[in-house]
Parts: structure tokens; C-alpha cells; sequence
């Protein structure tokens, strides 16, 4: 139950993957033949992506991964309009793909505002409009929370980008195949994608590029990408995420009923004494749910849960290589203790109720185990 | 990170040897702090300046709780000199190594070991021989 953290590639992606790492194993920019086969397979591939976001197939730029498009984004839309200001918003809860790209240009001479979080993980998008000062060339806040799966008022805040002419860009990898995603319902200017996420291939990202919208590449070299992401394409990698997102779209509807199975989670665990939900209640990602436990620490309940068939992850320091617990679980007011005792459990497609009640079923004995032997116990 | 953890340290883990308080121990020693993840209290019993009994109570990651179990093992027995020579290191080398990350935050044991050993002298005005 960690499909936030990646998802098995479906056997269809593989499949479809398949014939582009042997056989057609052509350069896209080669002339003859196969290359003209591997070409053909991007641009088909390119207008499923588009298609799942309801994007124009020319506003779709192929990357390596969520992480590069963030970067993309980000770097390549503050460098471009440096000439017109210095200040970027962004909010305290993004992913450290977005939130480490944005201390980097802290120190190349950018301003940043770091907007807070309520108590359930929303940013307020009365907040982003006082944040803005002539300076401001870049607003950047996630569609989705990883961690705690708070679903931010993106159409809000896309309605005074535009209205202040500011290039807006939305973190929408955990969004995108998990609720709708339209970039024009979301007036976003940019939007990062990738496809391990959604029963896609590793190694393989985009990022939507809104027509007019200018920005630097960051890779330089033989102008692939429409001269904004040179590399060789990722053909095979491009093919599955092309594959994926038709699935994806197919699949939409059905993405729904984890809300159900989301909603019993949750009620099956808060009957734990001392447990409490992290995020909102409501505004979140229909599979994930996000917890925490006074007393324990979250990498023993991981171990724990482990031990008994069931992988999750965890906001604790302890679980990660540095010594400060979840950022996020900290800009939602939580204390660093309570921090670490967080567990976060994200259902997939083939998650089922039997699953959630074994879930509930092996999840309390674990909790009493620890705080057995916590000296914070009661 | 669970990446790294022994098969030593997952069995002390997945079965903590001597969990739980001494009700009358002879020494306490409480080490740690809730903020970075890592609490442990050290009982000790001890008679004739052995270490008669050992036990723990911990909060925080797989390390801090392998950790706290190997020192009761560890110490259980031992004069309280050769009790205060059990280093941090012996701790680690004792449960087939620790990850990086977990040698200074989570490695508190023998801390908290020396920590009760002191609180026990503290309390008896004993010294040393």
C-alpha cells in the first residue's frame, strides 16, 4: 500500500515497450526506416500524454522523470524571465523536487516566498495574491500532496496568475490518472507529469508547456524536444508512457472507488486509540490516507508492517537520510514527535477491501507492540 | 532507512530481549529526546557491583530499539567497570553493523546504560574500586 511512492508497470505498457529495445530500436532522428518508426511511436505517444491532461500534443516536452520537469520548469522559466524580476512563490508542503530547486535560486540571487499551509494541508489562494509583487515571475504549487494527499485549489490560484500575467506552474504527479487533470480548467502555464506513477515505466516524465509560454532549457545539445530538452528520446520509456497515460484515461472512472476503500482505511484505523488523520478529510487524493500515533516512531511501524506482507512509508526522520521529519508534517503545525509517528498508506488498482481489512486487522497489534515498549506511553 | 539493517539487528527488532521497567531498579538512565525521534530508558539491577538485571523501554526507529535490546544482553552479567567500557561501537559490532545514518542518531544505548550506572552510584555514594 505505497503506490504513491511508484506502481508496478502494467503487463499492456510492457508490452507496447517491448518491440522498441531490439527491434525498432531506431534514433527518432535517423532518416531511414526505424528511425522513422521510433519517431512515429513518440508523436503518437506524445498525444496520449496530452489527451490525459487535455493538452495540445505540442505542449507536451518528454523528460527523465517528474523531478526533471520540476527542475525544467522551474530553472527554466525563472532564468528566461530574469530580466522582468527575482521573486518566485511557491508553498512549504511541495516536493523537494520543487522546494530544493527553489533554495538553489535562492542562492543565484531569486527571492522566494515559502506560502504556509492551514491545519488540513490547503494553501490559501488569498495568501498567493498578497504574496505577489511586481517582482514576481513564477507561481509554483502542487496539484496534489505526496505525503498527505491535500488536493490544492489550483483553478483558484490559476485565475489570478492569469489575471497578473504571471507564468504558473503545477506539481501534477500525483494528480494526473488519479482525478481529472485539464490544464485549461487549471489555467496552468506548465505542469510536470511522470509515469511510474500511473503504471508507467521509471525514467520517463513531461512536462506540458503552455503555447507562448518561454522558458531556458536546461539541457543543452542537439535540440531535440523542440530545442528545449536535448537528449536522445527514451523511446521504449516514451512508447509505455504513452500507453499508460491511454490507460490511465480509460481507467479515470474506476479511480473513484478507492475513495470508498480510502474512507473505510481510515475509519478501520482511527478506531486505534490515540490515532489521528493527517490532511483533510474531504480535499484529498482519493488513495491516500495519511496517519499518525502518539508514542511510536513511524520506521518501526514500517519494519512492523513489513514483517506482515504490507509495504507503506512513513514521515519520520528516522526512515529518511536526514535528521528533520517531514517538512510537510511540520508546515501542517504538527509537533517533530508527532511527526515521526506518521504512517501513510496509498491504495493502487489492485488494491481490494480484503486488503484494507487486513490492513485493520494486523495494524493495532503492531501499535500495542510499540508502545509496549515506549517509554511515552501512558 | 531499512536498507542495511543485519539480519542481527532485524531479529532484535522483530524480538526485543528484556523489554519493559525494573519496578525498584537500583538505577535509571534516560537518554534521548522526542524531537529527534529517539527515547531510552535503561533499568538496572545490581548486587555484589554486578549487573544482576538489564531491561529497556524505547521509543523510536528499528536501530534504537535493536540497539537498546543487544545492550541488555550485553551488559547482564558484567561488573558495572566492564559495564561502562561497553562503547557504542561494541553495540553496533555486536548486532553485524548499523547504516551510516543510524551510528550517531539512533545508537544511544550504551549511553543509556552508562547513564544508569552513574545514577546508581549517584544515589548509593558508592565509588568505583
Amino acid at each position: 500500500m505505497d503506490h504513491s511512492a511508484t506502481t508496478a508497470t502494467d503487463p499492456a505498457v510492457t508490452e507496447a515497450m517491448l518491440p522498441y529495445f531490439s527491434e525498432k530500436y531506431g534514433n527518432p532522428s535517423s532518416l531511414y526506416t526505424i528511425g522513422r518508426q521510433a519517431r512515429r511511436a513518440i508523436e503518437e505517444a506524445r498525444q496520449l500524454v496530452a489527451d490525459l491532461i487535455g493538452a495540445k500534443k505540442e505542449e507536451i516536452i518528454f523528460t527523465g522523470s517528474g523531478t526533471e520537469s520540476d527542475n525544467l520548469a522551474i530553472k527554466g522559466s525563472a532564468l528566461r524571465n530574469r530580466g522582468k524580476g527575482d521573486h518566485i512563490i511557491t508553498s512549504s508542503i511541495e516536493h523537494h523536487a520543487v522546494l530544493h530547486t527553489c533554495k538553489y535560486l535562492e542562492k543565484n540571487g531569486f527571492k522566494v516566498t515559502y506560502l504556509p499551509v492551514s491545519k488540513d494541508g490547503i494553501v490559501n489562494p488569498a495568501d498567493v495574491e498578497k504574496a505577489i509583487t511586481p517582482q514576481t515571475i513564477l507561481i509554483t504549487i502542487m496539484h496534489a500532496n505526496n505525503e498527505i494527499g491535500t488536493i490544492q485549489p489550483i483553478e483558484e490560484i490559476g485565475k489570478i496568475a492569469k489575471e497578473k500575467q504571471i507564468t504558473f506552474h503545477t506539481d501534477a504527479v500525483q494528480t494526473a490518472g488519479k482525478i481529472p487533470v485539464n490544464v485549461d480548467a487549471l489555467g496552468v502555464s506548465m505542469l510536470s507529469v511522470s509515469a511510474h506513477k500511473i503504471y508507467g515505466p521509471k525514467g520517463v516524465g513531461a512536462l506540458y508547456l503552455r503555447k507562448g509560454t518561454a522558458i531556458e532549457p536546461q539541457l543543452h545539445g542537439g535540440g531535440h524536444e523542440r530545442n528545449i530538452r536535448s537528449s536522445t528520446e527514451n523511446v521504449p520509456g516514451i512508447v509505455g508512457f504513452g500507453k499508460a497515460s491511454e490507460l490511465a484515461k480509460e481507467r479515470l472512472p474506476n479511480e473513484s472507488n478507492l475513495t470508498a476503500l480510502r474512507d473505510s482505511l481510515i475509519k478501520g484505523v482511527l478506531e486505534i486509540e490515540d490515532s489521528y488523520l493527517n490532511g483533510h478529510p474531504a480535499k484529498r487524493l482519493p488513495n491516500n490516507a495519511n496517519f499518525r500515533f502518539s508514542f511510536i516512531e513511524g520506521e518501526s511501524m514500517i519494519l512492523n508492517l513489513d514483517m506482515k506482507g504490507v509495504a507503506a512509508s512513513t514521515g519520520s526522520a528516522c526512515s529518511s537520510t536526514s535528521l528533520e521529519p517531514s517538512h510537510v508534517l511540520m508546515a501542517i503545525g504538527l509537533r517533530p514527535e508527532e511527526a515521526h509517528g506518521s504512517l501513510r498508506l496509498t491504495l493502487g488498482r489492485e488494491n481490494t477491501q480484503e486488503d484494507v481489512d487486513y490492513v485493520i486487522s494486523v495494524l493495532p497489534d503492531i501499535v500495542n507492540k510499540l508502545r509496549m515498549i515506549s517509554p511515552l506511553s501512558r | 532507512m531499512t536498507e542495511g539493517y543485519s539480519e542481527k539487528v532485524m531479529d532484535h527488532f522483530a524480538n526485543p530481549r528484556n523489554v519493559g521497567e525494573i519496578k525498584d531498579a537500583d538505577g535509571i538512565g534516560k537518554v534521548g529526546n522526542p524531537v529527534c525521534g529517539d527515547v531510552m530508558w535503561i533499568y538496572i539491577k545490581v548486587k555484589d557491583n554486578i549487573l544482576e538485571d538489564v531491561k529497556f523501554k524505547t521509543f523510536g526507529c528499528g536501530a534504537a530499539i535493536a540497539t537498546s535490546s543487544m545492550i541488555t544482553e550485553l551488559a547482564k552479567g558484567k561488573t558495572l567497570e566492564e559495564g561502562l567500557k561497553i562503547s557504542r561501537g561494541n553495540v553496533a559490532e555486536a548486532l553485524d553493523g548499523l547504516p551510516q545514518v543510524k551510528l550517531h542518531c539512533s545508537n544511544l544505548a550504551a549511553d543509556g546504560l552508562h547513564a544508569a550506572i552513574k545514577d546508581y552510584l549517584e544515589k548509593t555514594g558508592k565509588k568505583l574500586p
